[in-house]
């Protein structure tokens, strides 16, 4: 099992990076921390005829915080990276809850925060992660710059809105609004797995601890990360209860998502899973939101 | 065929230079090209774990990485722990706790918990779990590795404590 013969390139900077995309475009596949990639080389599922190795480019792994609470991750960070820094466990910890999700310890010290965005699997845990923290990316390439919004950047499987010749340089994350109170729930059939269906959960109360806003993000139910709009709206004005509860994880369950089966999990299975883990991370995100100050 | 590339690494303290294709993944430049077999090829997809190897000081699966990504790394195998008369506490662990049976998977899951082993001198079972869980193994049921990590962080802290 071995890949097909490509070329090679490594540049060290993003600007050379850069002129590399802009020359080859859909002939070049950028390669991050490779751990999608080159399992579906090995397979022989991809066979790109080049590949745009950015591990020598130091300047694409960092994380800062932004000046409004925020934080902006190179996309070169690896996950261990990310899950063990001290500011993200503060100010985003439903990043650390999603993390020993993905894979295993080995796979999060090669893999990147970067490149599971890019790579936009609709079964990714920080695609979904990232998309109900309402981050935005930003992308480079020769010819400027820009930031796209996490809403408008998954269009399908595998698919996002970058052109060939762009790349992912970071992800900034807003900072969280006072009485905001987060969540992540998954589940798999073993330990590492990928996810049958997964939830990341953002709610911010008024002072009355009616909810002001919400986020639910979905994983594994759809072609892309799926934000549960209809449920987060069901829930506006609301006291979390028992009841809105219920009414928001089954507006999540039947009205924003279509889910399909597989080999693994059939639709209906998929559903309850949805209801439940939907359920589960209204819950405890109300009840984080509530134990916050301010 | 695609242009060859110069590869220069260090492997348990011994430095390399080999020109390959740029397709060679890690796992076989370190078998085939520097012949230390001790590193093993299972799955060739990162799920099994057995071709885990430290990448300056890190686990990684060497399935997932070409040989020119470790151009001017560090790279730690089976190979650059103890030697038959003197074993690393980790391996006499794994032997004293009789962690493995065929020792297939045994390469890659001693490169996994070395630094694990080396950070946490009293690791729960659900700690040692987890550190586990990306590398599988089909005879053991995994219960007496479990066991032999729990041994070998003990017989590492201890081995540091009597070096100070």
């Amino acid at each position: 099992m071995k890949p097909a013969p490509f070329d090679y390139y490594a540049p060290a900077s993003v600007d050379e990076a850069l002129d590399i995309l802009s020359e080859k475009g859909y002939d070049i596949k950028v390669l991050a921390g490779g751990q999608s990639l080159v399992p579906s080389m090995n397979f022989r599922l991809a066979q790109p005829p080049a590949l745009l190795d950015l591990n020598n480019i130091p300047d694409l792994a960092y994380i800062k915080p932004a000046p409004d609470g925020g934080v902006v991750i190179g996309a070169m960070t690896r996950d261990s990276d990310v899950e063990h820094n001290p500011m993200v466990a503060e100010r985003f910890p439903v990043i650390l809850q999603a993390m020993p999700f993905i894979a295993h310890p080995q796979i999060r010290n090669r893999g990147t925060f970067g490149g599971a965005i890019a790579h936009a699997d609709p079964a990714g845990h920080l695609p979904a992660v990232t998309l109900a923290l309402n981050a935005r990316y930003h992308i480079r390439s020769k010819n400027g710059d820009r930031w796209v919004g996490c809403d408008e950047f998954f269009l399908g499987p595998f698919t996002t809105a970058m052109e060939p010749d762009e790349l992912l340089v970071e992800v900034e994350i807003p900072a969280l609004p006072a009485r905001t109170g987060t969540s992540y729930h998954q589940m798999a059939r073993q330990a590492g797995a990928q996810a049958l269906v997964g939830v990341a959960a953002v709610v911010t109360l008024d002072p009355g601890e009616r909810v002001a806003a919400a986020r639910i993000a979905l994983l594994s139910v759809g072609e892309t990360p799926v934000l549960a709009g209809r449920a987060a709206a069901s829930l506006a004005g609301k006291l979390l209860t028992p009841e809105t509860i219920e009414a928001a994880a089954e507006a999540a369950a039947t009205v924003d998502t279509d889910p399909g089966g597989d080999i693994h999990c059939s639709p209906e299975y998929r559903r309850h899973l949805i209801r439940v883990l939907v359920a589960k991370s209204l819950e405890e995100a109300g009840e984080r939101a509530r134990g916050k100050r301010g | 065929m695609s242009e060859l590339v110069k590869v220069q690494v260090t492997v348990n303290g011994t430095r390399y230079e080999h020109t390959v294709e740029p397709r060679m993944l890690l796992v076989d430049f370190i078998r085939h090209e520097l012949g230390l077999t001790g590193t093993h090829v299972g799955c060739e997809h990162g799920v099994c774990g057995t071709c885990t190897i430290l990448l300056d000081g890190k686990p990684v699966r060497s399935c997932l990485l070409f040989a020119p990504q470790a151009n001017g790394h560090e790279i730690r195998t089976i190979e650059g722990l103890g030697t038959m008369d003197n074993l690393h506490p980790i391996q006499e662990a794994f032997r004293e706790a009789h962690g493995l049976q065929c020792g297939f998977c045994t390469p890659g899951v001693i490169m996994s918990v070395l630094p694990f082993v080396e950070q946490n001198a009293n690791p729960t079972e659900e700690e040692v779990r987890e550190a586990l869980d990306g590398n599988l193994c089909r005879c053991t049921g995994y219960q007496n590795i479990v066991q032999a990590v729990q041994l070998a962080s003990e017989m590492v802290a201890s081995r540091k404590a009597e070096a100070r």
